[in-house]
């Protein structure tokens, strides 16, 4: 109880203290780590819970952001109205590609999400209107966001609600369906729950929540194009999840910190011997990220949440 | 408590950073250095940090520390490193953007931050025109201005036809739409493939097709190269003269493709054999220091450093003040290898333009030999949009 | 060439049941190894044989290692394993070769050839499907004629009935990834001079290929080439007549944009409509 309150202190005064000693890049810098946790977090509902392997989750959270922009883009400024509006976006999307992704199994699930993930890069890459290639350029943020610190506690906000939501639908009546259609399909399916709209109902919850973090990514960065959608991104995504670890609560959430975090350390703070070991390895630290990646499928498959589970006794997850 | 830890930790590592000495100069470098196309950036960088060795370390008598960052040829990845150095560095300059998409998704941050973007080569048109920016200033020419010297001398030759391919980016339309304003015959067609494509088969299919009296494209780095390759390979160069605009078969296109580009026709702002002593000092350093002929982009990227050497001058050491260095800047008081530079109001520049075929030189090697020129003092035709005085 | 590297894919995961997200990188290494090889040998023939010999080697030797631990594991660790070896190869190459290695063409096939009076086609492109063809006959004869083919074949389409039979399963994996790993190389080192010999260019393809196996069948070879031509076809015609077709409807810039961009859209509603019909594509090898 008393690291949570700690952790929730910190989280609430760290943008001020960065303000306070002119360091606003790393407000920014965090609500960019929060809003991959909580794209990663939506892609552990339906991966992790879900057990569904959607190389195509990236094309949900690519939706969120080419609305949300549009729609800044076309004077509607209020994010109440284009946040909204990309969650929507998402959702349909999800629904659509689950609706007939769903029937597949196995492999065939995986490559036909890559492939509508594909379809809607590529889709989006010939939008010549909303800058095709070269990405559109917001104006500004929804809302006047400006203010680094007023967004991050958004972020914050944004992020704390839906990782409250995944908890309670995790172990209601619902989450613990989806695990049981996970385990085992064909019993399941015995003891009567209708699997498929179970299935797709995950999928286009996560569908939306990814739709929601693309809209606060674009609206961050005030730049969105095609890459967003482009399948690596989803290979990303499913990195922070494992690595945080599958179907636990946090997974997501410490997944994306802790790859973004090791990204900008090795990039920006070079270590002297490894400096002298290998010199440029800092261009190289994908070649790191790998690596620990084989390692954690190897080693760890429940990704560092599980480590940490596995040291204190009886954790609390909602992984069965 | 591990948390607290972390969190000082983490904390110190942030504060750490902040020994900002202002008495040094520091300059944000984003560049497209690995890929098809990394000679580009990788000439202007070599040209734009010879230029601060030849001055000893500093330029306009500041020593100066260049962060050099690699877009990898990504408009989002050249954003974040982009801002990395504005917000986190905190750089005095930003320069370095080979690519105009990739730019115009990064120069942004720099404008609402108030630094100086000068660009080494990407000048699109809607920066000229109607987007001009007091804080965005370009060392190489604007975007349609190679083109338009290539549309006019097709018109010179009397080419009754011509076939124009370009990338379907910003530089690709500005591109087509110069060499048309000056290209009085007929537009056989007008193609835009995608961004990065390798494979031209079926493009070339067309043009075969299509049989122009001539062939125009505007293909930078890897495209070129594997374009003129596959239409060497295809046998359509025997039929058809290929014009290029300037960097369509300057040195980083002539090492990979070779002797299929004798005898090619380009335009450009310059050539290896302008004669002005600042052209000779450089050509000759580079040559030393590199081991290989300086390409367009070199000069470009040597003009940029010299820029700002110039612009530091001229405030004294004192680039806290923006506005001072901007005025400083636009002066442009210095010894381009292009001879005479100006700024037009738009902070593009007025100059003129080449005549260059592909030839030997006198050991041998393949070279841009300048053999006219096709414009004099020759701005832009976004000017008048520009808002700018 | 498309063809190739489905071949090498479809057999390895309906053999071992295995998705191999890495087959990309086996190819962009036999593009880098090929780049190499003939740069020292100065033959292009001799660089190319040693590069393929060299990926099917660096090929067995992954598996050995790392990917026969991952056999029995479900195909989401298999998927993230095979990622992040993508990853790790591709950083790989950034460090031993640096981003690109340029791969030029054979002097003497870089003419053209006339097929017919006026039709003149590369010569290095009909050397491609020369081999691409050479290549479907005698994996067509290994695997129709021969006994290996035929433990392969019972591999594919049913793994515990053969492991019940006594067939030496480690030993069979081992060869037939080095086969694919070997498929892999000369795709890669022969379209090396076409494209660039850069990192990551296993990705592309890898997405195509995956496509390919997807709508031939996993596990059957005929597919992957039925598949590989279905793909190929579709996606030719499509960049060069679909912006002709709608060039005659839309300004140069839109349909210049949309052509290709439809075009490749369409191999993927391909892969989806013949997924809906046939949920295991057209030549499924398993029963």
């Amino acid at each position: 109880m008393k690291k949570n309150i700690f952790l929730t202190v910190v989280f609430l005064i760290f943008p001020l203290v960065m303000q306070a000693s002119d360091n606003l890049f790393y407000v920014s810098f965090a609500s960019r780590v929060m809003i991959y946790a909580l794209a990663a977090t939506s892609l552990n509902l339906v991966l992790g819970y879900g057990g569904m392997i959607s190389f195509g989750h990236a094309a949900f959270v690519g939706t969120g952001a080419y609305v949300a922009s549009i729609c800044v883009a076309e004077g509607v400024k209020s994010a109440w109205l284009g946040w909204p509006a990309a969650v929507a976006a998402a959702a349909l999307a999800a629904l659509v590609i689950g609706a007939v992704s769903l029937r597949t199994r196995g492999v065939y699930f995986i490559m036909i999400t890559l492939a509508f993930a594909q379809m809607a890069f590529y889709l989006v890459s010939s939008m010549k209107a909303y800058g095709g290639d070269e990405g559109l350029t917001l104006p500004s943020r929804a809302s006047d966001l400006g203010n680094e610190v007023v967004f991050y506690y958004v972020v914050l906000f944004l992020l704390s609600a839906s990782l409250l939501l995944l908890h309670r639908l995790a172990n209601s009546r619902f989450g613990r369906a989806i695990v049981a259609i996970r385990e085992n399909e064909t019993r399941a399916e015995a003891v009567g729950l209708p699997v498929f709209r179970y299935q797709l109902a995950c999928f286009v919850i996560g569908g939306a929540v990814a739709g929601l973090a693309g809209a606060l990514l674009a609206n961050h960065g005030k730049y969105v194009n095609p890459n967003v959608l482009h399948w690596s991104q989803s290979g990303e995504l499913m990195i922070m999840v494992i690595l945080g670890g599958v179907g636990r609560l946090w997974g997501g959430a410490i997944g994306a910190a802790v790859l973004l975090g090791l990204e900008h350390l090795i990039a920006d703070y070079p270590i002297a011997w490894l400096e002298r070991l290998a010199p440029n390895y800092q261009d190289h630290a994908s070649l790191g990220v790998g690596l620990v990646l084989l390692a954690i499928v190897l080693f760890a498959p429940q990704g560092l949440a599980g480590l940490a589970d596995r040291k204190t006794r009886g954790g609390n997850s909602a992984a069965a | 408590m591990k948390t607290l830890k972390t969190l000082l930790v983490a904390t110190s590592f942030v504060l750490a950073n902040q020994a900002h000495s202002a008495d040094k100069l520091k300059i944000g470098f984003v560049s497209t250095l690995s890929g098809p196309s990394a000679a580009l950036g990788v000439d202007i960088r070599d040209a734009f940090q010879l230029a601060i060795k030849m001055n000893g370390g500093r330029l306009g008598g500041l020593p100066v520390e260049v962060l050099v960052g690699d877009d990898q040829f990504k408009p989002e990845l050249g954003r974040q490193i982009a801002e990395k150095y504005v917000k986190l560095d905190k750089v005095n300059f930003l320069t370095g953007f080979v690519f105009s998409n990739i730019m115009l998704a990064s120069v942004p941050v720099a404008f609402e931050n108030k630094v100086i973007y000068v660009s080494p080569n990407a000048a699109p048109s809607p920066l000229a025109g109607k987007d001009c920016n007091p804080y965005f200033f370009v060392a190489s020419w604007p975007n349609d201005a190679y083109h338009e010297a290539a549309g006019q001398h097709a018109t010179n030759k009397g080419y009754k036809s011509a076939y124009l391919i370009a990338p379907n980016y910003q530089a690709g339309k500005d591109s087509l739409a110069g060499f048309k304003r000056f290209y009085k015959g007929q537009i056989a067609a007008e193609v835009y493939t995608q961004l990065g494509q390798l494979d031209y088969s079926a493009e070339l299919a067309q043009v075969r097709a299509a049989k122009p009296a001539a062939l125009y494209i505007f293909l930078p780095g890897g495209m070129g190269i594997n374009f003129i390759k596959q239409f060497v390979a295809a046998g359509l160069s025997q039929d058809i003269p290929l014009i290029v605009p300037g960097f369509g078969d300057d040195q980083d296109i002539i090492r990979p493709v070779g002797e299929a580009l004798l005898g090619t026709f380009d335009t450009a702002h310059w050539a290896l054999d302008l004669d002005n002593p600042a052209n000779k000092k450089f050509v000759a350093a580079f040559e030393k220091e590199y081991k290989r002929l300086p390409s367009v982009f070199a000069a470009q990227g040597y003009d940029t450093a010299q820029l700002i050497d110039s612009a530091v001058r001229g405030v004294k050491g004192k680039v806290e003040d923006v506005e001072a260095v901007r005025k400083a800047m636009k002066a442009a008081k210095f010894d381009s290898v292009r001879g005479a530079f100006k700024f037009n109001r738009n902070q593009y520049p007025i100059q003129n333009y080449y005549l260059r075929v592909v030839a030997k030189d006198a050991q041998g090697r393949l070279v841009n030999k300048s053999i006219g020129t096709v414009f004099k003092d020759r701005g832009d035709a976004y000017v008048q949009d520009c808002a700018m005085k | 060439m498309l063809f190739l590297l489905a071949a090498g894919l479809t057999l390895v995961f309906g053999i071992m049941d295995m998705i191999n997200l890495a087959h990309g990188s086996l190819y962009m290494l036999g593009a880098f190894l090929a780049s190499t090889f003939v740069a020292l040998t100065g033959s292009f023939t001799a660089g190319v044989l040693l590069a393929v010999a060299a990926t099917a080697v660096l090929g067995m030797i992954l598996e050995t290692t790392i990917l026969r631990s991952l056999y029995a594991r479900d195909h989401l660790s298999q998927v993230l394993a095979t990622f992040a070896l993508i990853l790790i190869l591709n950083e790989v190459v950034r460090l031993v070769w640096g981003s690109d290695a340029p791969l030029p063409m054979p002097g003497a096939l870089s003419g053209p050839v006339e097929l017919l009076p006026g039709l003149r086609y590369p010569a290095y492109r009909l050397l491609i499907i020369g081999v691409g063809f050479f290549m479907a006959l005698l994996l067509y004869f290994l695997v129709a004629r021969t006994r290996i083919g035929m433990l392969v074949r019972a591999g594919a389409s049913n793994r515990e009935m053969a492991l019940a039979m006594g067939v030496n399963i480690r030993l069979l994996f081992t060869l037939v990834f080095g086969a694919g790993a070997a498929l892999c190389a000369v795709a890669g080192a022969l379209l090396a001079p076409l494209l660039a010999v850069q990192v990551g260019m296993g990705e592309n393809i890898l997405i195509l290929a995956f496509v390919v196996i997807v709508i031939g069948g996993i596990g059957s070879i005929r597919g992957a080439l039925v598949g590989a031509i279905l793909v190929g076809v579709v996606d030719t015609i499509g960049r060069a007549f679909l912006p002709l077709a709608f060039g005659l409807f839309f300004q140069p810039r839109v349909a210049s944009a949309a052509g290709p961009a439809i075009a490749s859209v369409t191999i993927y509603l391909l892969m989806a409509g013949i997924l809906y019909f046939r949920p295991k594509g057209l030549f499924p090898a398993r029963g």
